[in-house]
């Protein structure tokens, strides 16, 4: 038990996170404090690299700017985590990569050497914060812990690629029905609706919101249509990136495109820490581009 | 060593002829540069042209990217074709084609590696070299904001993040890993022809 309420991770924050949603950053430390896990910082970490852009020019690059961010990680001696699937792709790919390919691993080493004076040895464990909360923590202790249950919300989730796929790789099960999201969500009190195409991407990743914004854009406006269809009151996502797509995708089509879209973007975290009875005033949400009022109204905060 | 067989095809389409380079060796090119770094790239020589991965593919859903078609272009060596494609950039790596071929190809892993050699043939796009750009300068892809520093401090976050904004020995060392893999040198002269351009 003692050691179990003494869990430490090194909270990898990567981009999105601390720089333009540091509620996320603050509704997860707080959350996962209450429930019995210390968040440390990763001083001196970088982005992942961004997998859509860096993996997309130069994997070898990319995968050595990730080790060393989990190289820092293996000095504390601690495990990772983190509140992006881009994040944890890059993370958790390079990890087994390295596993599996000693060639690469001895590359990548020799530019570490040089640059840190250190080698990876490969000894972290890289967890998404939502294993963190099912595996270390468990749905049914956060189940206990909700003084505020969401009772009645009705939740549009959204798991993000990078988090189930390559199953291969991540070993989160299927990718074609996934559930531990709707185990988080139910866990809370809040109602998880389906909805058409429910797995379908962001359209953000792979570099291609950065280069064909308005098709990005199609593939977030398809998605909102399906979730306001089936009654969604608030979107959720484990990803920082998506939650961005969502959140200011929202905002950028109905300037462009005439919509009235304005679904409430809420990340799991926050979620997670309105649940547990965190203020909603200290979650940042005035980095939201999508109000939230209607969200924080139905749960008459 | 690669074996390379470069033809030279004449086709007739309509009246026109259509003249098109085939790099026979570029297989062999992506399944090595590939196998440096990932796992069964060499799976993509057992594509059966089934188009499982157009039939999920969402952005093929709304752009004429045909991840079916790269495949095809590439196993028969049109390399031009396909590092220069705009179409190329259209996938959002999703993976839902990697999940469901059934030949196991690692679909998107084959298009990063495409990827790599097309960003090494210099057709990077300009707005991703700018993505690298903030690397460099920032060691985020997307930096802090004068907006976001204030919302942190309210939280009662340090003001900047403990990341590379923080520790400016951290953000060298991460351009340093950029020179040394010969990242930042391949950039530059791009970066600079994409600045050229406008």
């Amino acid at each position: 038990m003692a050691t179990e309420s003494e869990k430490t991770y090194a909270y990898f924050l990567g981009c999105l996170t601390p720089n333009r949603y540091p509620g996320i950053e603050f509704a997860t430390i707080e959350a996962f404090k209450r429930l019995g896990v210390k968040l440390v910082d990763l001083k001196g970490a970088s982005c992942c690299p961004a997998p859509g852009v860096f993996g997309s020019f130069d994997l070898e690059t990319w995968s050595t700017i990730a080790a060393r961010n989990l190289l820092l990680a293996e000095l504390q001696g601690n495990m990772i985590t983190m509140t992006c699937n881009g994040c944890y792709g890059s993370l958790q790919e390079t990890n087994a990569l390295l596993h599996e390919k000693p060639l690469l691993k001895a590359r990548v080493n020799k530019t570490l050497k040089d640059v840190m004076g250190q080698e990876y040895k490969g000894t972290v464990q890289v967890k998404h914060t939502i294993e963190v909360l099912r595996d270390d923590i468990g749905f049914e202790k956060i189940r206990d812990a909700v003084v505020r249950p969401l009772t009645g919300l009705k939740v549009a989730i959204h798991y993000g690629c990078h988090f189930l796929k390559p199953s291969k790789v991540r070993g989160q099960g299927s990718s074609e029905r996934p559930h531990v999201l709707d185990d988080f969500i139910e866990a809370l009190g809040a109602e998880s609706v389906n909805y058409k195409d429910r797995n379908m991407c962001c359209g953000a990743g792979g570099g291609v919101r950065a280069q064909f914004k308005d098709v990005a854009l199609d593939f977030t406006s398809e998605k909102i249509q399906n979730m306001l269809a089936a009654g969604a009151e608030v979107l959720t996502t484990p990803c920082a990136f998506c939650h961005f797509q969502f959140d200011v995708g929202q905002q950028e089509l109905n300037k462009t495109c005439g919509t009235k879209y304005n679904l409430p973007v809420i990340f799991f975290t926050q979620l997670l820490a309105i649940a547990l009875g965190i203020s909603p005033l200290d979650l940042g949400f005035e980095s939201h581009n999508t109000p939230v009022e209607p969200f924080l109204k139905k749960l008459q905060l | 060593m690669i074996q390379r067989l470069v033809r030279v095809i004449g086709m007739t389409l309509d009246k026109e002829k259509v003249v098109r380079v085939r790099d026979t060796g570029f297989q062999d090119e992506i399944v090595e540069t590939g196998e440096k770094c990932l796992p069964d790239i060499d799976k993509v020589r057992t594509c059966i042209q089934c188009g499982t991965c157009v039939g999920g593919c969402p952005s093929g859903r709304r752009t004429a990217w045909r991840i079916k078609t790269l495949f095809q272009k590439a196993l028969i060596g049109l390399k031009d074709e396909v590092l220069k494609s705009d179409d190329l950039w259209a996938c959002t790596t999703c993976y839902t084609c990697s999940e469901r071929c059934p030949r196991g190809v690692p679909t998107t892993d084959v298009v990063r590696v495409i990827r790599n050699l097309a960003f090494r043939a210099g057709y990077a796009k300009k707005p991703h070299l700018a993505t690298c750009g903030y690397l460099f300068k920032a060691g985020h892809a997307v930096p802090i904001d004068d907006k976001t520093k204030l919302i942190r401090k309210k939280l009662g976050l340090s003001e900047l993040p403990p990341t590379t904004h923080t520790y400016p020995e951290a953000l060298q060392q991460v351009n340093l890993i950029c020179e040394k893999t010969g990242f930042k040198s391949i950039w530059d002269e791009q970066w600079k022809k994409a600045q050229e351009k406008k």
